[in-house]
């Protein structure tokens, strides 16, 4: 039996389009916009005999998420909508940057300034004077370098968040360490009998650790299948300062201080180590540099451990005995371990946890991906030529993360934006990035003042963000993803769950799809790359199907398990490494413990622990001014990072942006529930919205990222009062680590005072102003 | 027979898509619910536990998605249940699945009588 088959049977077996009460039903795989990680959770849109989307259900035939759909695609009607959305290319003149002087234009005249700038910049400056800004979930989120390098032909593609803390930190350390891609946990989402595959083991234990899948589905995780197993069995550890919801459901809950991972992860080893728990045949057969680590974690006992991460020194050696015992087990690791100064290290925790418990690459562990089932990176690198190669900022002082991710390092980006060295970046295109509204820029108002040097930029979005408003000159209106053809892999295809066709069944304005924008751009400024393509679906099953299918197959599939590609102890079969031989693609055919790579890199080869830059342990001094632990960006339901402000059913349910502190930190300031409050600390300050709660221990708080309102002014200097909430006002530039990956979001200290007056959001003004949709006629 | 909804609360996560579908369903404005998450957490129990309950509970403007049951679809909420915790049928058969497993909760929306 199946627990999600009570999602509705009744349109099981349907086809990809059929006709229902006069309605065409078209099925399909969501990912963009509105912003979310790549699931391809499947929908069915009902479309009338006007072109008009009448509603949104989820699809009963997909194979993980089974009909069942979040509150962000169940709006998808006030969405393509909605009467703030922008669905024609526009144009100001620089002069009017951060005015509401914008005016229509076509696509070609569009397409054809993006290739006249492009080609005035090459040849005045070089081709390194463009720059690429990213963002992240979208579909143009991994297409940021192939925008660059592919589309625009320069190397330098960037997403400005400090130190890339978000995923490519753990992937980049996984490669380095196990040579695979990223190791997710396993929920037989690519097996066709899903938990019930013979093929699959369900986990006796999930380990959540600094990630909270369930609101966002975090690196294309679709987050509830944890439930769907825990219902079978599975228990629950959860490593978290905070108490969520599902960590209340949890048998071990491990509230570490924030940016601690490191060394309760020393610590586990340490246990796991010292009391033989290991797996003795897969440590003999597949791991390299034991015995360097096992002498390394001998310095981090549980005692010590516990000092560091307050928690208990017999909860810690607890959890490691859980976590040695259970077979499987699986750890489900997040955005909180990229986001401090090492997480790398702690990263390479969890990696050797994994490992030395023999639950790499096996059922109900960790699953990993073929090496044969090509990702699509490093499109139009090598046709840059070795001299524009060089010139991507920061190879020389952060090779490990420049040359691995081909984007240029993002702090040194704001550094050369502001001081002209060591090159002079002119024009910019901003894909997807809503950078300056608390999402990734750290100082955001000094990236905002650093933007103002570039002469000439483009966007790329649904809205008119603070970001493009602040920066733009032309504006590129995107499809949302029931507008356009194209394909998604769950989990960004580190993984083989499944693949998804993107069915367009609406057109609204003349919107595009980040694909179909990037062949534009790319078939007139880089035909060396996109002439070979004779239109946009050409290019498509080029760059997302590797030739291996067509288009027309998948949409008519709609969702592809992977099973071609799906199988488990690879290390055996020789499906890791690109020669074929057994074991791990590394440089010493294993598991690196002892990291090869790292050392190659100059940095130490081993995981250690490294306090958070500002801390009570790290600034004493500075506690008493800002007495408080500030952790941020803790995932809603409602939001994707900016995204969703304007949709009034999603507004409702977080209406302003939230700090969460505890009811005795609360009394002690005199801060009652529902109270704007002053956040500061050394580097900036914002107000928020406290919400008195036990999430949060005393001294810990935990703020909301992304806020703008985009019911309020847009023009400068207003920008949508993006500077009001702003948390990252509060975060510094470049606190990275040695590599370059890694910036202390979630681990900061700050000081919080109630304030009298009230910014609470007009929830009827909402409705009034974005209940009136825009239908085409 | 009246139907009801069955809510397995020990796994309902709080995602709310039960609310909105349903106002999706029935055209409800914002601020305007069907179905609504009661929020019922967290406080500390003990050293080591927490008391958090979601529980979805139907409003008066529940009609247990009419329209849609005479089509054999299954009410909204229930279809979009991230959790897949809610079930929709005849009482005497959710009374049997409630004998399966504590920490449910049965609800039987009508018109309320004293009007």
């Amino acid at each position: 039996m199946k627990l999600f088959k009570g999602q509705g049977t009744a349109d099981l077996g349907k086809p990809w389009r059929y006709e229902e009460d006069g309605l065409t039903v078209t099925r399909g795989c969501a990912w963009s916009p509105p912003g979310c990680h790549p699931v391809g959770c499947g929908i069915k849109t009902y479309v009338n005999s006007a072109g008009e989307l009448v509603r949104i259900e989820g699809d009963e035939n997909h194979p993980v998420t089974g009909g069942r759909l979040c509150v962000r695609c169940l709006t998808m009607r006030d969405y393509v909508y909605n009467p703030d959305r922008v669905l024609y290319p526009m144009k100001r003149a620089r002069e009017d940057r951060g005015k509401n002087r914008w005016e229509r234009i076509t696509w070609d005249e569009a397409f054809d300034t993006i290739a006249e700038k492009v080609a005035y910049y090459k040849e005045n400056y070089g081709a390194e004077s463009i720059l690429m800004q990213g963002g992240t979930g979208r579909e143009g989120g991994p297409m940021l370098p192939a925008y660059a390098q592919a589309a625009l032909g320069t190397p330098n593609a960037s997403q400005p968040l400090s130190g890339y803390s978000c995923y490519i930190p753990r992937v980049a350390g996984t490669t380095y360490v196990t040579g695979v891609a990223y190791p997710e946990m396993d929920y037989a989402g690519g097996l066709p009998g899903r938990y019930d595959d013979p093929e699959f083991t369900l986990p006796e234990l999930i380990v959540f650790w600094g990630k909270d899948p369930l609101p966002t589905n975090g690196d294309g995780l679709f987050g509830h299948a944890a439930i769907d197993m825990m219902r079978r069995g599975s228990k629950l550890m959860s490593i978290d300062p905070r108490v969520n919801w599902v960590s209340t459901r949890a048998d071990w809950h491990l509230r570490l201080r924030p940016g601690t991972d490191a060394a309760l992860g020393m610590a586990m080893l340490n246990v796991i180590i010292s009391e033989d728990l290991y797996d003795h045949d897969f440590v003999d057969k597949w791991c390299y540099g034991f015995e360097q680590l096992a002498e390394r974690v001998k310095e981090m006992p549980p005692q010590k451990a516990a000092e560091i991460t307050g928690v208990d020194a017999g909860f810690i050696r607890e959890a490691a005995r859980v976590y040695a015992a259970a077979k499987p087990a699986q750890i489900a690791w997040g955005l909180a371990i990229d986001m401090k100064s090492n997480g790398m290290q702690a990263g390479h925790c969890i990696l050797a946890l994994e490992a030395i418990t023999g639950n790499l690459d096996v059922p109900g562990g960790q699953l990993v991906g073929d090496v044969n089932d090509g990702l699509e990176l490093g499109f139009g690198w090598n046709e840059l030529g070795p001299e524009l190669q060089g010139k991507i900022l920061g190879l020389k002082r952060y090779p490990a993360m420049v040359s691995f991710v081909l984007n240029a390092h993002c702090d040194m980006v704001l550094d050369t934006l502001e001081t002209g060295e060591p090159c002079q970046f002119k024009m910019a295109g901003f894909e997807d990035c809503n950078g300056l509204a608390g999402t990734d820029c750290a100082q955001p108002q000094r990236w905002h003042d650093a933007y103002q040097n570039l002469e000439w930029c483009f966007g790329i979005d649904v809205w008119l963000t603070p970001t493009i408003q602040a920066t733009c000159e032309l504006f590129l209106p995107l499809s949302s993803t029931v507008e356009h053809d194209s394909v998604v892999y769950s989990h960004y295809g580190a993984s083989p769950i499944t693949m998804g066709a993107i069915n367009k069944s609406i057109t609204v304005g003349e919107g595009k799809g980040d694909a179909e924008i990037m062949y534009e751009i790319g078939r007139r400024c880089m035909p060396i790359n996109f002439g070979r393509f004779a239109n946009f679906y050409e290019f498509l099953e080029y760059y997302r199907l590797n030739g291996k299918t067509t288009f027309e197959e998948l949409r008519e599939e709609v969702v592809h398990q992977k099973t071609e590609t799906l199988s488990y102890r690879k290390y055996e079969t020789g499906k890791l490494r690109p020669d074929g031989m057994p074991g791990f693609n590394t440089p010493t055919g294993r598991v690196e413990l002892y990291s090869t790579m790292f050392r190659q890199f100059g940095v130490d080869p081993l995981p250690f622990y490294e306090e958070p830059q500002l801390s009570p342990v790290s600034t004493p001094e500075k506690m008493e001014e800002y007495p408080f632990v500030l952790t941020t960006g803790a995932r809603t339901y409602c939001y994707f990072h900016s995204e969703g402000k304007q949709i009034p059913y999603l507004r409702e349910i977080n209406p302003d942006p939230l700090i969460e502190i505890n009811p005795k930190d609360a009394l002690k300031l005199g801060v009652s529930d529902g109270q704007w409050v002053r956040v500061s600390n050394p580097f900036g300050s914002c107000v928020l919205k406290a919400k008195v709660t036990q999430t949060v221990y005393p001294g810990l708080v935990m703020a909301q990222h992304g806020f703008w309102f985009p019911e309020q002014d847009g023009e400068e200097p207003h920008l949508y009062d993006v500077w009001r909430s702003n948390i990252n006002l509060l975060m510094p530039h470049f606190y990275v680590g040695e590599l370059g990956f890694g910036a202390p979001y979630k681990c900061l200290i700050c000081k919080v005072e109630p304030i009298e007056e009230s910014y609470d959001t007009d929830m009827q003004a909402i409705w009034n102003r974005y209940s009136q949709l825009v239908v085409p006629e | 027979m009246r139907n009801g909804l069955l809510i397995d609360y020990e796994f309902c996560t709080g995602c709310q898509s039960c609310e909105v579908a349903c106002q999706k369903e029935h055209g409800f404005e914002a601020g305007t619910w069907g179905i609504r998450v009661l929020d019922e957490g967290p406080w500390e129990v003990d050293a080591k536990t927490m008391n958090w309950n979601k529980i979805p509970t139907p409003t008066t403007l529940c009609d247990l998605c009419a329209e849609r049951t005479e089509k054999g679809k299954l009410p909204s909420c229930v279809h979009h249940c991230l959790a897949a915790v809610m079930k929709y049928g005849p009482i005497d058969e959710l009374v049997k699945e409630m004998d399966k497993k504590p920490n449910q909760v049965m609800f039987v929306p009508g018109p309320y009588i004293c009007k």
